[in-house]
């Protein structure tokens, strides 16, 4: 039955959904772009507010949610790249003709879609929180409709995320034909009492297919180059990272957990498909001249490595998965974030050819030199998160004895150099005839610029000083073993 | 304490410079000056007042001594500290990053007149990173600072660089340059990790601390992958023959401040690492792989110099000499004996002077012509001052005439090595033939022959003839007197060479255990 403590649990949840509706209802009285905004952020900072005071209360299990210490991860994650990516819309939203507050709207589902999705221990809300989260996906996608490519983006993502999908409910028929369950828990205790057989094995493989897509591992990677382009920014950076991110932990969930997952052909699939991501992802990023495209196939090969962990899957992996979604989020939405406010206000498609970036740091120092920290913490250099999450990763397959896969991080690493450094010094390249400083005056002052820099500044932070961080996530994770 | 200044000390001038751009374009170059010139005195004033003649005499029963030490933890997760540490070989290579860092910075003063407040900020963080791989003896932290310093680096080459020939641009040269380097590291953070959980499997504990894992027993085999892949990343920094595709291009393009902190300070980290981190820590795999490092030492004793023969660029000409002198550094390196130990010592502040003076030379040289052809050089001499002159010593001292620091260096790695390996010897002593080949070619094709027109050029200005007198001044002084060199590191490399050979007397340093194994 519903108790105080539950209620108290799913307090952060409910302020999104109630956000949402607030938003909703003040876009139906009237339209009021600077206030719609401005509801939404508080909304979700409320919510991060009650999260920790949740957290603090110790973890609280429903049959269909589950708040402990990975949920409680996922949640921030998914509640903080929200809100950068709200900021960056305000900005980036400013000079759209068409209506703008319902983007906000769709964003905010979203997030409470991810954040169901994250607690979920039960396949219904499981699949509720991924269609939650991949609906308002569809329309901020195409929201700029009346650019051809922001459309092709929100159909062809609308297209084969339904096909995943399809995949998903197929694997959780096959898993509850077995099983007689639903429950993740229950599931597993009756395959494992029914020894798992072939029915399982696949339901689990169509599980981890249909998840497969929305995380764009090679070889379910197709749609995501061309949806990150034609994206409108923001929505592509929430794609990018509050999706992905939430998407992961719940697959991280079911792998640590599940019996089925335990096969060792299944991990050889797994550390097969690691690998193969982590080696396409960084070789198609090496011919891209779109710097969105680029990206997007960067973060295929980050999320190459990132499988790294599912694949070891104890010992050191919760921590190394969470440290590296860390240092992957802050790195994205950094990166992400300088291309939208480069394309702020709208007007038209996103400055995203790499030409657009020509001499940048001539031009807006500042915007430059937080991509080139990104770009370097993507590299995985010293003095930027990104060098602690390689760190991780490496050393968990060092740990592990995956001698492939640790030589696919390198090889990985080593192709991705290339074209990380090919963007990065194009920014400081001089032109001819190039313009100076073309910079509103006033642009760090705003919502958009505070939270790029201060991404920035957490990156170096992180990757001078990782320590309480790393506290933070080996408390945080050390149940789930 | 001091420790860490002389690290911090190069980064916040860095950021200074960069900062002081807008007060003029004299502000960065002076405040890169005086930052150098305070580290290197901060490094004499500790060369003064320590004593690092024989930091083993008063050795603790559990501690390897240093002459100065600063630890304070940074992520207790793994036991990585904050841990830096001085004694002579790390003290007189720092002194060597000042001085350098300061020529670097007095050679761009005219070289560089474009954003230059982010030029000396690069150079600096160069430096930086230099002083902090050589203090560094936390595994992490070390390889901290070695990946670090490439990136400033990048940055000198592909923003300031020279494009040369076609298909040969400073990009590509600086990108090379990244990518060799940086895969290179990476192995070596992977052997650094799979030394640490072999010392995590036994203790239970993580630590990066170099003494800890002094300790580590391993496997035949495993030490000798492990020992490979710290092997790798130095002999491609070194550069060791087949692993070199990177340095020609690295300095032919890039701007005179980079190429005499590539070849006076940079390559000296490979040597430094081999020296504190591949054979401290694998003796025994050292010792089996010695015959073949020295076999690739003199393979690039050779196609060095026969290369450096062959070459039309001064640049290029000059970063292939160094591919040889570095093949006498690797053989001196794996020769085991005390001797020769010292004298790679010599021979890379020799080589670190000779090699700065040589295209500071070449940067002077450019900066009158403007190329680096020598085909479009010849007959200068008599029509630039005193340059002439100064480029005869240090081509003299780069083919190891006696009387200048490369002929001790050399003649000191020769004769130590020759009781343990006299085939190497023998076959590396006529490697010095070509020395004198291309020097000589050097001196001809640019000084001598048929002149091209009757121009008169500039002579050397007070800021030029300084520097060059410096360095030269140096070269002699360490030439004829270079005791105050083998005195500072004596201690090191004698604790480096008893545990290449196994044969330190029980008790002295806690490491005999380990090393008694190599017999």
């Amino acid at each position: 039955m519903l108790t105080s403590a539950h209620m108290m649990a799913l307090t952060p949840v409910i302020l999104v959904c109630a956000t949402a509706v607030t938003v909703m209802l003040g876009i139906a009285w009237r339209r009021q772009h600077a206030a719609t905004a401005l509801v939404s952020i508080l909304g979700l900072n409320l919510a991060l507010v009650s999260l920790y005071l949740v957290y603090s209360a110790g973890d609280v299990s429903t049959p269909l949610l589950v708040f402990d210490r990975l949920s409680m991860l996922g949640m921030v994650l998914v509640l903080a790249s929200t809100l950068a990516c709200l900021t960056m819309s305000h900005a980036y939203l400013e000079g759209y003709p068409g209506r703008k507050e319902e983007f906000y709207l769709l964003m905010l589902c979203a997030a409470a879609g991810g954040m169901v999705l994250v607690a979920s221990q039960h396949l219904a809300t499981l699949f509720f929180g991924l269609e939650l989260l991949s609906m308002p996906l569809y329309g901020m996608l195409a929201y700029t409709y009346r650019d051809k490519r922001s459309l092709e983006s929100g159909i062809k993502y609308l297209v084969l995320s339904a096909a995943a999908t399809a995949f998903l409910l197929f694997g959780m028929a096959l898993l509850y034909s077995q099983s007689g369950r639903l429950d993740i828990a229950g599931l597993l205790a009756g395959l494992e009492s029914s020894g798992g057989g072939a029915w399982a094995l696949a339901g689990a493989g169509l599980m981890l297919v249909g998840l497969g897509f929305k995380l764009s591992i090679v070889p379910f990677h197709l749609w995501t180059p061309d949806v990150y382009q034609g994206g409108p920014g923001p929505a592509a950076t929430f794609l990018a990272t509050a999706s992905k991110a939430a998407v992961f932990i719940v697959l991280l969930r079911i792998v640590m957990v599940a019996p089925a997952f335990h096969v060792e052909w299944l991990h050889t699939v797994l550390g097969g498909l690691a690998l193969l991501t982590m080696i396409v992802g960084n070789l198609l990023a090496l011919i891209q001249t779109n710097l969105k495209r680029l990206l997007g196939y960067s973060s295929i090969a980050h999320f190459g490595y990132l499988l790294v962990a599912l694949v070891v899957a104890d010992g050191l992996a919760v921590e190394t998965a969470g440290i590296y979604l860390i240092t992957y989020l802050m790195t994205t939405l950094g990166a992400f974030g300088v291309v939208t406010l480069l394309s702020s206000p709208y007007s038209g498609e996103d400055a995203s050819a790499l030409h657009h970036y020509r001499g940048l740091f001539w031009r807006r120092p500042y915007l430059a030199a937080v991509l080139t920290v990104c770009l370097l913490s993507l590299a995985g250099i010293p003095f930027t998160a990104g060098f602690i999450g390689k760190f991780y990763i490496v050393a968990l397959g060092v740990e592990a004895g995956r001698w492939w896969l640790v030589g696919g991080i390198i090889a990985g690493s080593v192709i991705g150099l290339y074209y990380y450094l090919r963007v990065m010094v194009t920014l400081y390249l001089v032109e001819p005839g190039m313009r100076g400083r073309d910079a509103p005056d006033n642009w760090g002052m705003k919502a958009g610029g505070v939270v790029v820099l201060g991404l920035a500044l957490l990156v170096i932070a992180f990757g001078v000083y990782p320590t309480p961080v790393i506290d933070w996530m080996s408390v945080l994770t050390s149940p789930v073993h | 304490m001091i420790l860490l200044w002389l690290v911090l000390v190069p980064f916040i001038g860095g950021l200074l410079c960069w900062q002081a751009d807008r007060w003029g374009e004299k502000a960065p170059r002076w405040i890169a000056l005086i930052t150098m010139m305070l580290v290197l005195i901060m490094t004499l004033v500790l060369w003064l007042q320590g004593d690092y003649q024989l930091p083993a005499m008063n050795a603790g029963a559990d501690s390897i001594r240093w002459a100065m030490e600063w630890k304070v933890p940074w992520i207790p997760r793994f036991g990585i500290d904050v841990h830096l540490a001085l004694d002579g070989l790390s003290l007189v290579l720092i002194a060597l990053t000042g001085f350098l860092g300061m020529l670097a910075v007095l050679c761009s003063w005219k070289e560089i007149d474009d954003r230059i407040g982010f030029f000396h900020l690069n150079l600096l963080f160069i430096l930086g990173g230099v002083v902090g791989v050589f203090l560094a003896i936390d595994l992490f932290l070390f390889f901290f600072f070695w990946e670090m310093m490439l990136v400033p680096m990048y940055f000198l080459i592909a923003l300031w660089g020279h494009s040369g020939s076609e298909g040969k641009t400073r990009i590509r040269a600086a990108i090379k340059f990244f990518i060799y380097t940086q895969a290179s590291g990476l192995l070596m953070l992977v052997a650094i990790l799979a030394l640490v959980f072999a010392h995590h499997a036994n203790t239970g504990e993580y630590s990066f601390s170099y003494a800890d894992l002094l300790q580590t027993p391993l496997s035949e085999n495993m030490a000798m992958v492990l020992m490979l892949g710290f092997f790798i990343a130095f002999a491609v920094k070194l550069p060791v023959v087949p692993l070199h595709g990177w340095l020609p291009d690295a300095h032919a393009q890039a701007p005179t401040a980079g190429s005499v902190d590539l070849a006076g300070i940079l390559l000296k980290t490979a040597a430094y690492g081999m020296l504190r981190f591949a054979l401290p820590l694998f003796p025994e795999a050292s010792q089996t792989f010695a015959p073949i490092a020295m076999t690739l030492g003199l393979v690039g004793v050779f196609y060095g110099a026969v290369l450096a023969c062959g070459q039309r660029d001064i640049k290029r000409l000059i970063a292939y000499t160094s591919i040889s002198h570095m093949g006498f550094v690797l053989i001196g390196i794996y020769s085991g004996s005390e001797l020769a130990l010292q004298g790679v010592v010599v021979l890379m502040v020799a080589h670190a002077f000779s090699a700065a003076g040589l295209f500071i030379m070449s940067g002077q040289l450019f900066e009158r012509l403007n190329t680096r052809d020598l085909q479009e050089m010849g007959g200068l001499w008599g029509r630039m001052g005193s340059l002439p002159g100064f480029s005869l010593c240090f081509v003299a001292a780069s083919l190891g005439m006696p009387g200048t620091a490369n002929f001790v260096g050399e003649f000191m790695v020769l004769f130590g090595t020759f009781p343990t390996a006299p085939v190497v010897v023998i076959i590396g002593a006529c490697g010095m033939v070509f020395a004198a080949i291309y020097s000589l070619i050097l001196m001809q094709r640019v000084y001598f022959g048929p002149s091209l027109n009757d121009q008169k050029f500039e002579g050397l200005d007070g800021r030029e003839f300084t520097m060059l007198l410096g360095i030269f001044a140096l070269v002699v002084l360490f030439g004829l007197y270079p005791q105050p060199l083998l005195d500072t590191t004596s201690a090191v490399m004698g604790e480096v060479q008893g545990l290449f050979q196994g044969s330190l007397p029980a008790g002295s340093v806690p490491m005999s255990s380990l090393a008694g194994g190599g017999q």
